[in-house]
């Protein structure tokens, strides 16, 4: 096929809008997550399928499966257009009724509509569910949309548009300029400027340069990038072709995690679509500009994340960093001249070049513009993705969009960052989205997990968790990170087995002191963060583990009795029911008893008890 | 291709080797491709045997150490063969909060198996993963290709017992 033009791309364009908004037909979008596709959305949408074939409605149906719609908690999702009418929760079993009421007789089916807890109210429609409502989707402005498997609908949706005017219409100066000017900043994690920073790689000397993108999403509890790469793969694609103009380059690198299958899958997909059409390949869109781009599967370590260790990842190598300068924009891949953009970053980068810097930057707060993606989980009602204005606070997060905590406990953190960020607490929580102020805090706003921990969680243990995973993750090149994070976490296990002594917190702060300090990559230097927030905010907590020998939220097992309070059990027999060493005795209407002898301390009993008898 | 290393191992079978061959032979002359063919070589064998490595590192024409340091170094890769049925429990930051340490515990106890071990009759592998980004599920375990979320510790033994 011949390489297209920008007429063709508008031809494609208009053709796509008319079938897809063609009046009389209803459009049954079907969410096509990793999400959705786990809690059985390929069988609703199988059903579905049937279901319209045999009720004969092919001509007044179209049913598209699009990336992950955000909702994640409440799968498998179905949006219906016209009308946003959002269905939650879908079984194979419910597609006849469904069909029924929504194609046939034309009005939404009750049962499975969204209810908002506060209110019990039904919600008919997608735009008016709080998750919903406080939202700005920038990045992913085609999430739950387009199908991102078909060109065609991301150049219905002003695909590729941005491209050929950064290709045709502007000079590289002009690039870096615009993306300067929309203020963008790094979602990776550091929030680097992306327009100082494509401005050294361009005016870098060198015929031979690189544009790469981080979708290694090593960040536990994120999935931001994930999603996008799912749900509008193009829109990488396009940023990275508007990158590789600006600094002239003429290959691309995708480095992406082995554990996100769909989403490789959708980029290969997305990427022969694209070379198909000419976008990708040479003389793009008959500008003469050469750009193409290949997938790099990472093979599971946290630190090719990082930059200089992702670069040696591609290149065959052990991932480890390497100090800088000399900086990537001089001297990267093969040490050629090279851009390493995360795919949030890049994502932005088509709908800037078509609005313009100025209308990007002015959204947000003084230093940080645009939106940011959150990835909300943990003990949280509204788990999903969530993408909101820079300067929105946390609260308006963690409460109307995330609609608060469920079981009626109590908030008592929101983790920030991954294991390079920290905690907040309920005191700061009218902290706004900015990178600035999070920093401020003790958090960095980081590539966007944000866990909700509620009551039940003990401050320690997370901090335990965190550096057993920056100690296991630490590539072991320099000393500082290989063995303080060890010594690290030997302390804090201590303390969680209840053999905490007093100076142990003095040592805790010392030694992150020094690896902050010492350490050669952004592993080392933020990896106590983790432990220096917990003990800023809850300080308390490690101080009862070591002078009381107790655990104020009951999580570190050494420091539990696993004896029953008679005077609190309601002898409801739920933790006789869910034992598995049958360690319990119960009968009706007595209070239950744990026989320590058999008792293998799996902690199922504190799980199922309401009423928190068990200490 | 003609190597000059045979390889005579157990878990590869001569169909296997063919297929290996085919592997090294189309990445033999890519810079940076190690990874590539070790992923590729374990997806077909189900794991990396050390004369697996050596027969690689000849194919590719480098160093064994080099191989042997790439293959030690991403967790993706395993020198200790599988069971049939790989269970991953995600120790990610939201699995963590959601209760997976009485999911992994309960595995342990139950099937005597530790994470990164295998049960003595090659039933299950257990492996504790990082985030598996499906964290709107937590906590997550896949079983092979099936995802399944919102797991409890009374709930993942019957699950798991449905394979067999
Ligand atoms: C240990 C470590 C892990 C990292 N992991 C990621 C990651 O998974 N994804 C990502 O985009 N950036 C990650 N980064 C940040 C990258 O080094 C780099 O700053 C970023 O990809 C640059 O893109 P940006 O400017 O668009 O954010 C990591 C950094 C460190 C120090
Ligand atoms: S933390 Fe388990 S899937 Fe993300």
């Amino acid at each position: 096929m011949p390489n297209l033009t920008v007429l063709d791309l508008l031809k494609i364009k208009e053709d796509t809008q008319v079938f897809l908004e063609a009046p009389g037909i209803t459009t049954l979008l079907i969410c096509g997550g990793t999400g959705c596709h786990a809690t059985g959305g390929k069988s609703v949408k199988e059903a579905l399928e049937n279901e319209i074939q045999a009720k004969g409605l092919g001509q007044k149906a179209r049913i598209v499966e699009t990336g992950c719609n955000g909702f994640c908690a409440m799968g498998p999702i179905m949006v219906v257009q016209p009308g946003g009418i959002f269905y939650q929760k879908i079984k194979p079993e419910d597609i006849p009724e469904l069909v029924d009421h929504q194609l046939i007789q034309g009005k939404p089916l009750e049962r499975l509509l969204y209810k908002d807890p506060a209110s019990k109210k039904t919600v008919v429609s997608q735009h008016d569910i709080p998750f919903f409502a406080h939202q700005m989707p920038l990045a992913l402005r085609n999430k739950g949309i387009i199908n991102p498997e078909v060109i065609e609908h991301y150049i219905a949706r002003d695909g590729y548009m941005g491209a050929a005017k950064a290709l045709l219409e502007m000079d590289k100066e002009d690039i870096v300029e615009q993306v300067r000017l929309s203020g963008l900043r790094g979602r990776g994690g550091a929030g680097f400027p992306t327009g100082v920073k494509w401005d050294f790689a361009s005016k870098s000397p060198g015929d031979v340069k690189y544009v790469l993108c981080n979708a290694d999403e090593g960040d536990p509890g994120a999935f931001m990038d994930r999603s996008i790469l799912e749900a509008d793969p193009h829109a990488v694609l396009e940023g990275m072709i508007i990158a590789s103009k600006a600094i002239n380059s003429h290959q691309g690198y995708i480095y992406a995690r082995t554990e996100y299958p769909l989403a490789i899958r959708r980029l290969e997909i997305a990427i022969g679509q694209a070379r198909n059409y000419g976008l990708l390949g040479q003389n793009i869109l008959g500008s003469g500009h050469d750009f193409d781009i290949e997938i790099y599967q990472g093979a599971g370590a946290f630190v090719c994340g990082e930059e200089t260790a992702l670069m040696r990842s591609i290149e065959g190598k052990r991932g480890m960093p390497r100090p800088r300068p000399p900086f990537p924009a001089i001297q990267g891949l093969w040490e050629k001249p090279t851009i390493l953009n995360n795919v949030e970053t890049l994502a932005n980068i088509p709908q800037i070049i078509i609005r313009g810097g100025a209308w990007y930057g002015g959204i947000g707060t003084e230093t940080s513009k645009g939106t940011k993606v959150f990835a909300l989980s943990g003990d949280i009602n509204n788990i999903g993705l969530v993408e909101v204005p820079m300067g929105t606070s946390l609260r308006t997060i963690i409460y109307d969009v995330g609609g608060g905590i469920p079981n009626k406990k109590k908030f008592k953190a929101v983790q920030l960052g991954g294991p390079s960020g920290g905690c907040v607490p309920e005191a700061h929580l009218d902290t706004l989205v900015d990178y600035e102020a999070i920093a401020k805090v003790g958090a960095i706003m980081g590539s966007g997990g944000a866990i909700v921990m509620d009551e039940n969680t003990c401050m320690v243990d997370m901090a335990r968790f965190f550096m057993d995973f920056i100690q296991d993750e630490s590539c072991g090149k320099c000393t500082p990170c290989r063995e303080g994070t060890r010594r690290l976490l030997e302390i804090l296990i201590k303390i969680c087995d209840g053999k905490g002594e007093p100076e142990d917190l003095n040592n805790l702060e010392t030694l992150s002191a020094m690896i902050k300090d010492a350490s050669l990559c952004g592993l080392g230097q933020t990896a106590p963060n983790p432990v220096l927030s917990t003990l800023r905010y809850f300080r308390d907590e490690y101080e009862a583990h070591i002078h009381e020998k107790r655990c104020p939220a009951k999580r570190c097992v050494a420091l539990l009795k696993f004896e029953i309070n008679p005077d609190i059990c309601t002898a409801c027999g739920s933790c006789f029911r869910s034992c598995p060493a049958e360690a319990i005795e119960w009968q009706k209407k007595q209070p239950a008893r744990i026989n320590r002898d058999k008792c293998i301390k799996c902690m199922t009993c504190f799980e199922k008890c309401k009423f928190d008898a068990i200490f | 291709m003609i190597q000059s290393f045979q390889i005579e191992h157990p878990d590869i079978t001569p169909d296997m080797v063919g297929r290996i061959d085919a592997v090294v032979a189309e990445n033999r002359s890519k810079s940076g491709s190690v990874i590539t063919v070790l992923r590729e070589c374990q997806n077909i064998v189900g794991y990396l045997p050390v004369e697996l490595i050596d027969y690689i590192s000849s194919g590719l024409n480098l160093p064994q150490s080099h191989v042997y340091g790439v293959a030690s170094f991403y967790s993706l890769f395993s020198m200790k063969p599988k069971g049939r049925h790989m269970v991953k429990v995600c120790l990610g930051t939201a699995c963590y909060v959601k209760g997976i340490k009485e999911v992994i515990s309960r595995i342990q106890n139950t099937y005597h198996l530790e994470a990164g071990g295998t049960t003595d009759d090659r039933r299950f592998s257990l492996e504790a993963v990082r985030c598996l980004g499906a964290c709107g599920l937590a906590p997550v375990m896949v079983v092979n290709h099936d995802t399944h979320g919102d797991i409890s510790s009374d709930k993942v033994i019957s699950i798991l017992e449905k394979y067999t």
